[in-house]
C-alpha cells in the first residue's frame, strides 16, 4: 500500500506526555524522582548573573584612563551600595575633589586602565522553573531541572501566542462551528481556559484579556488583527515570549475555520478539568506547536492501548485534513495515493492523494494534507 | 590528475542533495542527482546518514556502486566509486555570526562584509557608536548566542581604547555558543594591531580568541581576506565539530566543507572573473534571500534574513506593505482574506499552490521579497567592497550613505535566479517575469535560473585547493555550470528614460540564426516577447530620442544577443515599473504583460 509521510497535529485521548523543565543556566534541582507535582510547584532554582552597568570613571573624574586605578576607592570583587562613593580624585591640596558614586547595588566586576571605565554588576536575578503540569518527576537532569511525566490527553494547535498558562477548562460554545463571541464571556471565566468553536474576533479576545481569562482555545483568528495585540506585525511564526494575560491557541489557522471534530469532542469530554496550555509556537526546523495538556487520573486512563507517535504516514483510509486553499480545513479519508506526478490547476507538478471529501473524490497535493493523528 | 567522476553533496537544513558529475566524451556533465532528508536532528543526529541516503538514490539511478557499506569508494576503481567527494553545509541554520567594530559605517561595515562574504548570517552589527547603551549591547549578545564573533575596530597604530571597550562589553556579556556547552565561543580579533595585547588581557580565557590581520589597517584600505579565511577555518574547526556527524563527514571529503552561501558566492565570483562579466545571483529560500553580485570586479553578498517564501512570508508582507503585494495580484481579493491566506502559508510552510489563485499570490509575494532584498543589497554593495581597495580619505567617510552603490543595472550582463519559487515555477515565463519585475534590469541583460540549485556543489568544486586537483576541478565546475546548471531564459532589453504614453521607445531589428529578420517598434509600457532559443541573434537596437539602451540617449547599439527557453523580451515599462492605481486599469495592464510572455494558463474563478 502506498504511503506518504506528512506529520500532523496530535489529538490524543491518552499519551505519556513528558516535559523538560530546565533552567537557562545551571542551578539547584529541588525535587526527587517519583515526586508528585502540581503545576505551580517549583522544580529548580538558580540565580542569573545581574545586569551590567559600565561607568566611565575617567570621563567623570576628568582624568586619564591610566590614572583610574589610583582614583578607585574600591577594588574588583567588592560589593557596593547605590550612592556609595567608589572613586575620588586627590583634588588640589585636598580641596576640589571630584568623586563618582555607585549607580546601583552590586559588585565591581572589572576596572580598566585602558578605557578608564569600570564594569559593575547588579545583584543576581533569581530564576525558578515550575512543573507546568500535574505529573510525576520521571528523571532528574543534574543541576538543570527535571523531566515531568503525566498520563494525559494531549492536543496540539497550529499556532499560538502567549506562553504557558493553566486553569480549569470551560467549553462555552455548543458546537465546533460556533464563533466565540463576546457575550459568551463573563467574570466567572477569570483564570480559566475557555474553549470556543470556529473563531474569535479581536474585540472578543480583548474582552478575554480584560476579564483576566488565562487562555483561549479556538479554531481561527484573523492574521490581520495580530498586530494590534502584539504591537508589531508578526513576520515569522516564533512566539511564546509575549507578555499576555490570555494565551491564545488556534487549532486550525487564520480565518474563520470550524474546529476539527476530534479536537472539539476531546476538549468537550474534559470540560471542567484543570489543564495546562502553552501558546509558544516556533515554525522552523525543530518545530514547536502550541498545546493543551489534560492530565488524567488513574481511573480516567482509557483501556485502549497507549498511543505511540510513529512515522506511519498517510496511507489508504488515513484520515486527513486539507491545509491549503481551495479545500482548506476540509477533512476526508484517503482513497488512493497514485505514485505518478500530476498537474494541478496551477500547472505545478506534484504527488497527489485522492481524498474522499463529502462523498466526492478530490485530488489534492500530498504536501497540502496533514494526517490527523488520533488514537 | 584527471577526474572521471565527482560526487558532491549540499547538506541543507531540511534536504541533503547529492549530484554525480562524470566526464563524458571529454566534457564534464551532471549525470545523476539524489536527495534525502537531512539527518542532523533526532532521531538520527548524524548528518552522514542523510548523505548516504542521498548517495544511495544516485547509486540506484545510475546503476553503479559508489558506497561500500557506510563508506564512499574513492578513488574510482573501474566502474565503482568516485574520484573525489566534496560537500557544503547549511544544516542547523548555517553559520550565525555577530560582528563588532568601532564605527558602525567603517570597521563595523567592513566586518559585516567579511562575515557575509564567508557565507555567514550576520545576526547583529555592534559598534561603539550604534546608539545602544552598554547594558543593551550586553543583553543583546547574551540573547543572540552566535556561533562566532568577529571583533574589529581602529586602524593599525591608532587609538586602542574604543576597541578594548568593545572587548570589555564582550567580556561582561560572557557569551555562550549556540551549539554545544562544552567549548568556548570562537572570537576573531581583526582590529588595531597595537591593541592585540589588551584584547588578549581583556578577553582572557573566557573565549577562544584568534587574532588575525586588521580588517581596516588604514582608513582607506579594506583587508577582508584574512578574516574571511579565518572564519572558514573556525567554521570547520569549531562550529561544524559540534554538529552531529560532521567530524565523520569532514574525514570523507577531499576538500574542506564550505558554508553553502560561501560556496555559491565563490562560484559567482569565479564566473564573473573568467568571463569578464557583471553578475547578479539570487537564491530565494523559505526563510532568507541571498543576493550575490560582481560589479567592477568586486564581489558582494547580502542575506536578507527574514525575506523568504514560507517561514518568513508574513515578514515580506510586513516589510513590503499590503499595497505593494496586492498590486501584482491579477484578480480582486479581499485584504483580510489575502492576509489570512499568507498567514496560513507561514504556519504550514511546506504546502504548495494547488489553485492558480494561490500561485498568483505566491508569485506576487516573491516579486516583493526579491525587490526588497535587492534594495538592501544595493545599499550595502558600496564602492569599498572587495578584497583590497584603495580609497581616498573623503570616500572613507561616506561609504554607505552616499548611495554610490556598485550595482549599476545598465551594466548588468547576467542575472541568475535560484530557489524553489524561481527554479520550480510551473512555466519558465513566470520565473522570467518575477526576475524582471523585481530586479528591473536596464539595457541588455541575460536571464537564467539554476535548474536544480547545484551552485553550492559547483562552488565548492571550484574551490578545491589541492594542487593536483584544482585546475581540473575548476574546469569541471565551469562546464557543468554552463551545460547543466543554468537554464537560459533569454535576454531582457529595456530602454531607460522619460517618455510619453503611446510613443515608440525602442526600434528593434533582429537577424535570426536562420537568416530571417524581425522588426518591432516597442511602445511605452508594452512588454513584447520574441520566442527564440538560446542562439546568437544579431540585433540593431535604436532607442527613442530621450531613451538609453546602454550607449547613451538615442544612441543605437549593434550587438549579438541570445534567446532562451522564453526568448527575447522587449520591456517598454518605466524604471521603476509603474503599475496603474485604478483597479480596472491595473488588472488590464497585468493581463497584457502576462499574455505577452504566455505566463499563465487561462484563469478561471475558483470557489473556496
Amino acid at each position: 500500500m502506498a504511503h506518504a509521510y506528512t506529520p500532523g497535529l496530535k489529538v490524543l485521548h491518552h499519551s505519556k506526555v513528558q516535559k523538560n523543565r530546565r533552567l537557562p543556566i545551571k542551578g539547584t534541582v529541588t525535587k526527587q524522582v517519583g515526586d508528585l507535582l502540581k503545576p505551580d510547584e517549583i522544580v529548580a532554582t538558580t540565580n542569573l548573573p545581574g545586569n551590567v552597568q559600565m561607568v566611565k570613571v575617567a570621563n567623570l573624574l576628568n582624568i586619564g584612563p591610566a590614572d583610574v586605578l589610583d582614583a578607585m576607592l574600591v577594588k574588583e570583587g567588592d560589593i557596593v551600595n547605590k550612592g556609595s562613593m567608589i572613586a575620588q580624585t586627590e583634588g588640589l591640596f585636598g580641596f576640589f575633589k571630584t568623586d563618582v558614586k555607585s549607580p546601583i547595588d552590586g559588585t565591581i566586576e572589572s576596572i580598566s586602565d585602558v578605557t578608564g571605565q569600570i564594569v559593575m554588576r547588579d545583584a543576581p536575578i533569581p530564576v525558578e522553573v515550575d512543573a507546568y503540569m500535574t505529573g510525576t518527576v520521571k528523571e532528574i537532569i543534574p543541576e538543570e531541572g527535571v523531566i515531568v511525566e503525566a498520563d494525559a490527553a494531549f492536543i496540539q494547535g497550529i499556532f499560538g501566542i502567549g506562553g504557558e498558562s493553566r486553569g480549569y477548562m470551560e467549553i462555552v460554545v455548543s458546537n465546533r462551528e460556533q464563533e466565540l463571541t463576546a457575550d459568551l464571556l463573563n467574570e466567572s471565566h477569570k483564570g480559566k481556559i475557555v474553549v470556543g468553536g470556529s473563531f474569535i474576533s479581536l474585540a472578543t479576545y480583548k474582552k478575554a484579556l480584560s476579564l483576566g481569562i488565562a487562555g483561549v482555545v479556538v479554531g481561527g483568528f484573523n492574521y490581520y488583527d495580530l498586530e494590534e495585540i502584539l504591537g508589531y506585525v508578526l513576520g515569522v511564526a516564533i512566539t511564546g515570549s509575549e507578555d499576555l494575560v490570555t494565551s491564545l491557541v488556534l487549532t486550525e489557522g487564520y480565518g474563520n475555520i470550524k474546529m476539527g471534530k476530534r479536537t472539539f469532542d476531546l476538549l468537550n469530554e474534559h470540560h471542567g478539568k484543570f489543564v495546562s496550555i502553552n501558546g509558544a509556537t516556533q515554525i522552523r526546523a525543530g518545530v514547536i506547536r502550541p498545546e493543551i495538556v489534560i492530565p488524567l487520573k488513574e481511573s480516567e486512563i482509557p483501556d485502549s492501548a497507549l498511543y505511540e507517535s510513529g512515522e506511519k504516514g498517510i496511507g489508504e483510509n488515513s484520515l486527513v485534513r486539507v491545509i491549503r486553499a481551495p479545500y482548506f480545513g476540509k477533512m476526508g479519508k484517503v482513497i488512493s495515493l497514485p505514485p505518478e506526478l500530476q498537474k494541478m490547476e496551477s500547472e505545478t507538478m506534484v504527488r497527489v492523494a485522492i481524498v474522499n471529501i463529502g462523498d466526492e473524490a478530490i485530488t489534492i497535493p500530498r504536501a497540502n494534507l496533514e494526517m490527523v493523528e488520533v488514537d | 590528475m584527471e577526474l572521471k567522476s565527482i560526487l558532491a553533496t549540499d547538506c541543507g537544513s531540511t534536504t541533503t542533495k547529492a549530484i554525480l558529475i562524470q566526464k563524458i566524451d571529454g566534457e564534464y556533465r551532471l549525470t545523476y542527482r539524489g536527495e534525502a532528508p537531512t539527518t542532523v536532528e533526532a532521531p538520527f543526529e548524524d548528518v552522514t546518514r542523510g548523505v548516504l541516503n542521498a548517495v544511495m538514490e544516485i547509486e540506484e539511478l545510475a546503476g553503479r556502486k559508489i558506497l561500500d557499506g557506510d563508506h564512499i569508494v574513492s578513488p574510482m576503481n573501474g566502474d565503482e566509486g568516485v574520484d573525489i567527494y566534496i560537500s557544503t553545509s547549511s544544516a542547523g541554520g548555517g553559520l550565525q555570526m555577530m560582528v563588532a567594530g568601532v564605527v558602525k559605517s567603517m570597521s563595523g561595515e567592513s566586518a559585516e562584509r567579511a562575515a557575509l562574504g564567508a557565507g555567514s548570517i550576520v545576526m547583529d552589527v555592534m559598534a561603539s557608536n550604534d546608539g545602544r547603551l552598554a547594558h543593551e549591547k550586553i543583553k543583546r549578545i547574551r540573547d543572540l548566542r552566535p556561533d562566532m564573533i568577529l571583533l574589529s575596530g581602529g586602524i593599525d597604530g591608532g587609538t586602542i581604547s574604543h576597541v578594548v571597550e568593545l572587548a570589555e562589553i564582550l567580556h561582561a556579556a560572557n557569551p555562550k555558543p549556540r551549539l554545544g556547552q562544552n567549548y568556548k565561543l570562537p572570537v576573531i580579533y581583526a582590529g588595531n594591531n597595537k591593541a592585540q595585547d589588551q584584547i588578549r588581557d581583556t578577553l582572557g580565557d573566557m573565549v577562544d580568541l584568534d587574532i588575525t590581520e586588521n580588517i581596516r589597517p588604514v582608513l582607506e584600505r579594506e583587508n577582508l581576506e584574512p578574516s574571511r579565511d579565518k572564519i572558514h577555518d573556525l567554521f570547520m574547526e569549531h562550529v561544524m565539530q559540534q554538529a552531529p556527524g560532521y567530524k565523520k563527514l569532514m574525514e570523507w571529503t577531499d576538500a574542506p566543507i564550505m558554508p553553502t552561501p560561501g560556496a555559491v558566492g565563490s562560484l559567482i565570483e569565479m564566473i564573473a572573473e573568467k568571463e569578464n562579466i557583471t553578475v547578479v545571483g539570487v537564491d530565494i529560500g523559505g526563510a532568507t534571500t541571498d543576493i550575490f553580485s560582481v560589479f567592477e570586479g568586486k564581489f558582494n553578498r547580502t542575506v536578507s534574513a527574514n525575506l523568504g517564501m514560507s517561514y518568513s512570508i508574513c515578514n515580506v508582507l510586513a516589510e513590503a506593505g499590503l499595497e505593494n503585494v496586492l498590486r501584482w495580484v491579477p484578480f480582486d481579493i479581499n485584504q483580510k482574506e489575502l492576509t489570512n491566506r499568507i498567514g496560513n502559508k507561514m504556519i504550514r510552510p511546506t504546502t504548495v499552490p494547488q489553485s492558480l489563485e494561490e500561485l498568483f499570490i505566491e508569485q506576487a509575494i516573491a516579486r516583493e521579497a526579491l525587490r526588497l532584498s535587492f534594495i538592501q543589497h544595493k545599499e550595502f554593495a558600496t564602492s569599498l567592497k572587495g578584497i583590497q581597495k584603495e580609497r581616498t580619505i573623503s570616500d572613507a567617510f561616506d561609504q554607505s550613505s552616499s548611495g554610490n552603490s556598485l550595482v549599476n543595472m545598465m551594466d548588468l550582463d547576467l542575472l541568475v535566479g535560484s530557489g524553489g519559487v524561481l527554479s520550480h515555477a510551473p512555466r519558465r515565463a513566470q520565473s522570467t517575469r518575477m526576475l524582471i519585475d523585481a530586479f528591473m534590469p536596464e539595457g541588455i541583460t541575460q536571464l537564467a535560473v539554476d535548474s536544480i540549485f547545484m551552485m553550492p556543489q559547483l562552488g565548492v568544486l571550484a574551490n578545491i585547493e589541492k594542487e593536483d586537483l584544482a585546475e581540473e576541478a575548476r574546469i569541471a565546475a565551469l562546464e557543468v555550470f554552463h551545460n547543466d546548471c543554468l537554464v537560459r531564459l533569454g535576454t531582457c532589453i529595456t530602454p531607460v528614460g522619460k517618455s510619453k504614453n503611446g510613443i515608440t521607445v525602442l526600434k528593434a531589428d533582429l537577424i535570426m540564426p536562420d537568416g530571417s529578420t524581425i522588426h518591432h517598434d516597442l511602445k511605452k509600457d508594452e512588454l513584447f516577447c520574441i520566442e527564440v532559443p538560446y542562439e546568437p541573434i544579431k540585433a540593431k537596437l535604436t532607442p527613442g530620442k530621450k531613451m538609453d539602451i546602454g550607449a547613451g540617449k538615442g544612441e543605437t547599439i549593434e550587438t549579438t544577443i541570445y534567446g532562451g527557453v522564453v526568448g527575447i523580451i522587449l520591456d517598454g515599462r518605466d524604471r521603476p515599473i509603474t503599475i496603474p492605481t485604478d483597479s480596472e486599469e491595473r488588472l488590464g495592464a497585468l493581463k497584457n504583460w502576462s499574455d505577452a510572455v504566455n505566463e499563465y494558463p487561462v484563469h478561471r474563478e475558483v470557489n473556496n
